[in-house]
């Protein structure tokens, strides 16, 4: 199904084989096969309905799969609830980033998972640690650990939102969207942010549409086709073009699906 | 959002730097940055008691500017400072508990049927007034934050029966008195000048050492820290207006040579007190008071942040619903008698009226435990000073209305400015 171009890299974080999902009548993941490997940025590309959220939520533990193979670290695992997912260290950055306008940067990212001395809130480790968080991600922005959320600007609250992501020694961050509402200056600050979260053995993906933010980061790059994997594909092995002819009509010369199969997509 | 003005806050200042050392001007400036950007705190609630004070000081000296009334005022807005303390939690979530008041008077009436009627102790029947309120919280809450009926309708609803249940209770048209003197010294009795010196001692001392701690621990963390000058201004400002509140309650407020003396701090300040410190701990240094603001100010991405976000509805409402049963023993403690018109509408908005005036919004997610006694403090000092200055009920009710719009309004427009400005 998928052709995957691949050369010595680490072995995968998180692999899917053979995933299906289907809405009732309407089959939206097809065999899909997904690779993230650690260190890496995956784009996870496609066109409106090609089945990028399903696939997402369904790693985060919101939809199950109907059936296929979950690998996580080498291992086969059962994701039944947000929680399962968690717990093995998948954090998913929401577009609508669900933070707490009300509420200062270190209490949106322990929100629900506070810390605590006895009953009460213990504060100081809380910011230390949502500062150590920051400084480790090279983040500068911030004027104050104690500003409330809404006092920032969309790429510091998109930082935010990210930072709350790693602050749990997860493994897989998953980013849905997250330069689509940014200027210029602050989608090169999260896009540099991502990079950073590669760098530090993390594995990450990243949803998008915008192709100068797939070459700008990505290390390999997914596209679904019609709940199709078309191509899973070395980031430099591609160019603009073939990726969008994947995106579009799912294969791009030697890449992607085979005409018969493409066909069979169009038709579902 | 700009590009342009994110950089400038790039550009301004990173996380090594510490904030809030250079001392008062600065926090002062800070401040009035915080008052421009539409927070404005507890600045409408004293600036209305001043204003207030000013007026019926000026209207009626005589009858207003005594230590008699001050006492007077004090006992009078007790109750609705407790209630607004209850309704601050369901404020937070952007709720209301329109049956607050009626929960009041059922627990009263509660109180003084098996007090009066059936000779319970008073521990027992406390329990049992509070446990009614217990149950009236969950109640609504069920259909609330369950069932999904806008809190709303349901505390409407619930206006109407438990107006029905007390008068059921309590027996048509009768009034019951009161002549336990556990349950009556709260509000009749005053506590021991040296006592009253102590409460003050303990209070000054208690927010010193607390928030001294605080900026040692952030300090020894090697986290920023506001400058001592600041901390050593805010207990200052507190000492003098504790200070100056006790002195006033402390001196003879008989009329001259009348036969006994009438001295001293009214029981029901420490009551109160105590209250403020407990609950303000609880929402402000606690998961579950943390909850409840993200709740209020987010609640989906409080749920995804797994958040039981109905379980927290239901324990603020029934918290509203429990200081709503204390503030209706401290009205029948006052009154020493328990009748259909204890608590009820009147009171419910003045309660709603002082968690807005102090600083709560009605939109949720913003709001303190201390806006309920300062702005309980500026409806008592209105409901008290202005049957002084006019005997006409119609025109009371009006005026009253009136400053209830005032105060949403100052919440609505604090919200648009704070949207405006980002913050």
């Amino acid at each position: 199904m998928s052709q995957s171009v691949e050369g010595q890299q680490r072995a995968p974080l998180l692999s899917l084989r053979g995933i299906n999902k289907s809405f009732g009548a309407v089959h939206v993941l097809r065999d899909v096969d997904f690779d993230v490997r650690p260190g890496e940025v995956t784009a996870l590309v496609g066109d409106n309905g090609a089945g990028k959220s399903t696939l997402i939520k369904c790693i985060a533990g919101i939809h199950p799969f109907d059936d296929g193979e979950i690998l996580f670290e080498g291992e086969p695992v059962a994701i039944h609830g947000p929680k399962d997912a968690n717990q093995l260290g998948i954090e998913i950055v929401y577009q609508d980033l669900a933070l707490c306008d009300n509420l200062d940067v270190v209490h949106n990212m322990f929100l629900g998972r506070e810390l605590h001395t006895g009953i009460t809130l213990n504060e100081t480790e809380m910011e230390k640690r949502a500062g150590d968080t920051l400084k480790s991600l090279s983040v500068r922005t911030l004027r104050s650990l104690r500003q409330n959320v809404s006092s920032l600007s969309g790429g510091q609250r998109q930082t935010v939102a990210i930072a709350r992501a790693v602050l749990w020694n997860s493994k897989l961050v998953i980013l849905d969207e997250p330069t689509a509402a940014l200027g210029v200056a602050q989608t090169e600050q999260v896009l540099n942010l991502v990079r950073r979260l590669a760098e530090q053995g993390l594995g990450v993906v990243l949803i998008t549409h915008n192709m100068n933010d797939v070459f700008q980061v990505a290390d390999s790059i997914a596209c679904l086709f019609l709940g199709q994997m078309a191509a899973q594909v070395r980031a430099k092995d591609v160019n603009h073009t073939q990726v969008i002819e994947l995106i579009t009509a799912g294969r791009s010369g030697e890449l992607g699906l085979q005409p018969r199969e493409a066909a069979e997509a169009g038709v579902a | 959002m700009s590009a342009t003005q994110d950089q400038s806050q790039v550009s301004q200042f990173d996380l090594e730097t510490t904030p809030g050392q250079g001392g008062i001007g600065e926090a002062a400036a800070g401040y009035w940055e915080r008052i421009k950007g539409g927070d404005l705190g507890a600045l409408p609630a004293v600036i209305g008691a001043i204003v207030l004070v000013i007026v019926f000081g000026v209207m009626e000296p005589d009858s207003f500017l005594t230590q008699q009334n001050f006492a007077n005022l004090l006992n009078q807005g007790a109750a609705i400072m407790v209630l607004a303390m209850g309704l601050v939690f369901v404020l937070l979530l952007g709720e209301i508990d329109l049956s607050a008041g009626f929960t009041a008077g059922t627990g009263a009436a509660i109180l003084g049927v098996t007090l009066t009627n059936h000779g319970w102790a008073w521990p027992l029947s406390i329990a049992a007034a509070l446990l009614t309120g217990v149950v009236i919280g969950f109640a609504i809450a069920l259909l609330v934050a369950r069932l999904g009926i806008p809190s709303f309708v349901v505390s409407l609803a619930f206006f109407l029966g438990l107006q029905g249940a007390m008068l059921l209770i309590i027996g048509e048209g009768g009034t019951i008195p009161i002549r336990n003197d556990a349950v009556l010294s709260v509000m009749n009795k005053n506590m021991p000048v040296a006592l009253g010196w102590l409460l003050a001692i303990v209070i000054i001392a208690g927010y010193a050492f607390s928030s001294y701690w605080a900026i040692h621990t952030r300090k020894k963390a090697g986290l920023p820290t506001p400058a001592m000058s600041v901390w050593a201004a805010k207990v200052g400002a507190l000492a003098i207006v504790v200070l100056v509140l006790i002195f006033l309650l402390q001196q003879e407020r008989q009329r001259a040579n009348a036969p006994i003396v009438i001295q001293g701090v009214p029981w029901v300040v420490p009551l109160v007190v105590a209250l403020v410190v407990a609950l303000t701990f609880l929402l402000t240094r606690t998961s579950f008071g943390r909850h409840v603001y993200a709740v209020g100010g987010n609640a989906e991405a409080a749920r995804r942040a797994g958040i039981n976000v109905p379980n927290i509805k239901t324990l603020c409402f029934i918290l509203g619903s429990t200081l709503a049963i204390v503030a209706g023993i401290l009205l029948a403690s006052r009154d020493n008698s328990v009748s259909p018109t204890t608590g009820g509408a009147q009171t419910l908005l003045y309660a709603v009226g002082a968690a807005v005036i102090g600083g709560t919004s009605l939109f949720g997610g913003r709001g303190r435990i201390v806006d309920a006694v300062t702005g309980g403090l500026v409806v008592a000092i209105i409901a008290n000073g202005l049957p002084l200055v006019t005997q006409k009920s119609g025109v009371q009710f009006m005026i009253n209305g009136l400053v209830l719009l005032l105060a949403a309004s100052v919440d609505a427009i604090s919200r648009r400015r704070a949207a405006a400005t980002g913050r």
